[in-house]
């Protein structure tokens, strides 16, 4: 790395390389057998440089010296974007807990076991159940140095947890799932067993959906599906310096719930989202979004905050090296203070939607969302009496985040970039087939 | 960069032993460019390098599978892809036998695209953002430009060495056009087996969905129902991909004896005249190969025909396991997956049917064009075009904003009754299946007309 850095800095003024070693092992099940396992080791090495003021890059894998690296960056840099910041020259950072010696050491017979255990307890609650699991463990490593002296390394573990059940009659299908993910190893798959339970408990029954507005309760995984993308776009630095987000120019104004908070947090110890630094070494710090329903801010990294004339929020992210694009570490919305089963006996006739299919494909920026609900329950007289098919729903996440009817009191991690509680809201669009 | 041809070579004795029941490798380099403008400025240009390679055991049923970009220490990544599947097998190696192959297939193109200089890239670029942005009621646009070079070479414990390159082009192009607080936007995708001159003529395209964009501001929003609906071959190949073509990938059928019943060979799917293949030896199509990732020969498979389940897509194991002919389908989108069931080309034949006739008919319908968006569970799906227009008593009436269509897939496919006689391509897709994405597919069909779909809306 030293290497390339030096090489680089032979041609141009300031120069970053970024580094990112894996080796991951994944036990998976198919159709309730164990099936595969995988190892997968990888290295990949990007170059950031500017010259002329302007940025130009190129990513390799492995091993190398650097000069092809050098050569296409600097190749790139005649094009690149203006530079409108400075490289980080800190090499102190927050401790964030993010690394157990445990984790890699997972012996893979407990991987097989935890495997097993899952699918068992699945295929012996519902006959015909087709289980696949996925058991995963890894060992991440990041270093970053720069040009100003900016150095940053830090050593992640890994583990996660899938169970998905299919279950098909006919050309009836159900697909159910849940998920956990740790820096810490996960030895007690209970809470994922329960969870596919309860799914298959709710959609037992069938039931039927009515055409007109509905109250409708968003699970967390529901929350993930239909509403986060919205709030995301709107509320990324990039756009909202281009003039296209609807809450740029809504910074402490009430425009949610007051009972609504959302913030990013890439601080929470062994949450695979955390970490002491961006991928562009700048620190990771908890920022708040939107607080008591007012908007408090937006997500930075350094290139947009440069032009916005704002400070880095540390949210620069790189998939395998690419070049830093704003996104959310970890985004985490507070729990309220009313239970499940209250929020679901208040409502007379509405909906429990756990995955909506498409919601992606709407009026992004406008927060219109629509979509057909994959899996979602009827509810009628205050209990889930079945599961709802051929059913679309639509609406706008600024309405109804709004005027919440009630906020969950239990929080849980969907993947790891959302903690939300479910979310009662009222007045959805809901036509059904047929 | 390593020698991956000398590696390659290296590791074909390693791969004869007996410790597996079936050992294969795989040794890939690859370049690529990208371009990517967010309004007029460019926002990321960029190259990359990269190599790897595979090693997948198969013991008693088990599979074992290592990845690594790091070629030291290869004897040890066999070793452990042997323990692996050791430790997960507990049954029968089955795979579907195939002819051993020795051959060296080239990119076929002219000028590896990768090569040409980025200034020739941008300056092309350039001219097409500028008429999308010379046009009048344009807010911003966005374009994406991507270029690949690989190479992939296979060898497996029964005797196979293939090296096969490929070239891959695409582009996208979107206008966004806005009008107080509306925002709307039209955008087209081309793609190409790494000829860049293929892309390099969109001049009229990309004036036209600025228009397009600029128009859709004043459409207005069909209220949600069913409808009959005409579809472009540009959305019905994507239908066709989405809906249909996922529930041919044997590996979601295998090991599924329910599954099995529902897609039972000769079971009535459509309508008499409903043709659909998947076809990777189609000379020139993005999805095209001559040897799939497990060293089977491309073939064109008929999964409809005459409206009848005929075939499905195979990997050895699946057509093992299924008592079927291997397809060819194996496909891994690189080295750091092991191959699975993929579509290549995936297309409707063309019948009969003008478009003129087709719409003849319809007294309130709707006429979707092109791609926004989609996505499948198997059974249910929904998807998004990028156009949209009313038909009225025969004829295209005003545009409308553009719609979203859901539905169930195996009433949908039974409601298709129209079948044009206007097969096209569509080479800007790009396929993602069990986090294996972009992989290189196109899609094609007729016009069709598709009764009682529902459509999103208010």
């Amino acid at each position: 790395m030293e290497e390339i850095l030096a090489r680089a800095q032979k041609t141009a003024k300031e120069a970053e390389v970024f580094e990112v070693t894996s080796e991951e092992t994944q036990v998976k099940f198919d159709a309730n057998r164990l099936k595969h396992m995988e190892t997968t080791q990888s290295t990949s090495v990007a170059l950031r440089i500017i010259k002329d003021g302007k940025i130009g890059y190129a990513t390799t894998t492995g091993i190398t010296d650097g000069q092809q690296l050098v050569k296409d960056a600097v190749e790139t840099a005649v094009f690149g974007t203006e530079a409108k910041f400075s490289l980080p020259y800190n090499s102190i950072y927050p401790k964030v807990d993010i690394y157990d010696d445990a984790t890699p050491q997972v012996a893979i017979n407990d991987m097989v076991a935890l495997g097993n255990k899952m699918v068992a307890a699945v295929t012996a609650h519902t006959a015909g159940i087709l289980c696949y699991a996925n058991i995963a463990r890894s060992v991440m490593t990041v270093r970053i140095i720069n040009s100003r002296g900016g150095k940053a390394e830090y050593k992640k573990s890994f583990f996660s947890l899938d169970l998905e059940g299919h279950l098909i009659e006919g050309t009836d299908m159900l697909f159910v799932w849940d998920g956990e993910n740790s820096c810490q190893p996960l030895l007690d798959p209970k809470p994922i067993i329960d969870t596919v339970i309860r799914q298959l408990e709710w959609a037992k029954e069938k039931a039927k959906a009515p055409t007109k507005v509905l109250p409708v309760i968003f699970t967390p995984y529901g929350i993930a599906s239909a509403l986060t993308y919205p709030l995301i776009t709107a509320l990324n630095g990039k756009v909202v310096y281009e003039g296209a987000s609807p809450l740029g120019d809504k910074v402490g104004q009430q425009v949610f719930d007051k009972n609504f908070n959302l913030c990013d947090d890439p601080t929470i110890a062994y949450q695979p989202a955390s970490r002491p630094c961006d991928d562009e070494g700048v620190s990771s710090q908890r920022t708040p979004l939107i607080e008591e329903g007012v908007v408090k801010g937006f997500l930075y990294d350094l290139q947009t905050a440069g032009k916005a004339g704002k400070k880095s929020t540390g949210n620069g992210n790189r998939s395998r090296g690419s070049l830093p694009t704003i996104s959310p570490s970890a985004l985490v919305i507070a729990p309220g203070t009313a239970t499940f089963d209250a929020m679901v006996s208040d409502i007379k006739e509405g909906l429990v939607i756990e995955q909506l299919m498409g919601s992606e494909q709407g009026n992004v920026l406008g927060g219109d969302f629509s979509g057909n609900v994959l899996l979602g329950y009827k509810i009628e007289k205050g209990k889930i009496v079945g599961r709802v098919k051929d059913t679309m729903v639509s609406g706008n996440v600024y309405q109804i985040l709004k005027d919440i009817a009630a906020i969950g009191n239990e929080a849980r991690w969907v993947g790891s970039v959302l903690q939300t509680p479910p979310i009662y809201c009222q007045g959805l669009s809901v036509s059904s087939k047929g | 960069m390593p020698n991956i041809e000398e590696i390659a070579r290296s590791m074909t004795g390693e791969l004869k032993q007996d410790k597996a029941d079936y050992l294969e490798a795989h040794f890939e380099e690859s370049q690529t460019s990208h371009i990517t403008y967010r309004g007029q400025d460019i926002e990321s240009v960029g190259r990359s390098t990269a190599s790897g390679g595979n090693v997948r055991a198969l013991v008693r049923g088990g599979w074992g599978f290592t990845s690594f970009n790091d070629f030291a220490g290869l004897k040890k990544r066999v070793a452990l892809a042997i323990e692996q599947a050791k430790t997960t097998g507990a049954d029968l190696s089955l795979l579907a036998p195939i002819e051993s192959a020795q051959e060296v297939v080239t990119s076929g193109v002219k000028q590896n695209p990768v090569t040409i200089p980025l200034k020739k890239k941008k300056l092309l670029l350039d001219e097409y953002n500028e008429i999308i942005w010379g046009t009048p009621g344009i807010k911003t646009s966005d374009i994406g430009y991507s270029d690949s070079c690989k190479k992939v070479i296979f060898l497996n414990s029964e005797g196979s060495l293939i090296s096969q390159e490929r070239a891959d082009v695409s582009i996208r192009l979107t206008a966004i056009a806005a009008k107080d607080s509306e925002v709307q936007q039209v955008g087209i995708s081309v793609g190409s087996r790494g000829n860049f001159e293929d892309i390099s003529h969109l001049q009229e395209k990309a004036k036209e969905i600025a228009q397009k964009a600029v128009a859709l501001l004043d459409a207005p929003q069909v209220k949600g129902g069913e409808y009959t609906v005409v579809l472009d071959p540009v959305l019905a190949g994507v239908f066709v991909h989405e809906a249909f073509g996922h529930l041919s990938e044997s590996d979601f059928i295998f090991e599924n004896e329910r599954m099995r019943e529902v897609m039972v060979l000769g079971k009535q799917f459509g309508v008499e005249n409903l043709n659909i293949v998947d076809s990777a030896v189609e000379p020139g199509l993005r999805g095209s190969f001559k040897y799939d990732d497990e060293g089977t020969r491309a073939v064109k498979t008929y999964l409809i025909r005459e409206g009848k389940l005929v075939g499905r897509l195979h990997s050895r194991e699946t057509a093992a396991k299924m008592n079927e002919k291997p397809t060819g389908n194996a496909r891994a989108v690189n080295y750091r997956f092991p191959p699975i069931v993929r579509m290549t080309n995936t297309y409707i034949e063309p019948d009969k049917m003008s478009f003129e006739d087709m719409i003849a008919d319809i007294k309130e319908g709707i006429y979707a064009k092109n791609w926004y968006g989609g996505t499948t569970s198997m059974e249910m799906f929904t998807f998004s075009a990028g156009e949209a227009y009313m038909i009225r008593n025969g004829k295209i009436a005003e545009s409308i904003r553009p719609v979203m269509l859901t539905g169930n897939v195996f009433n949908t496919l039974k409601n298709i009754d129209a079948i044009g006689n206007d097969l096209d391509m569509n080479q800007g897709g790009g396929c993602g299946k069990n986090g294996q994405a972009p992989l290189p597919v196109s899609n094609g069909s007729p016009h069709i007309r598709i009764r009682h779909c529902l459509i999103g809306g208010k």
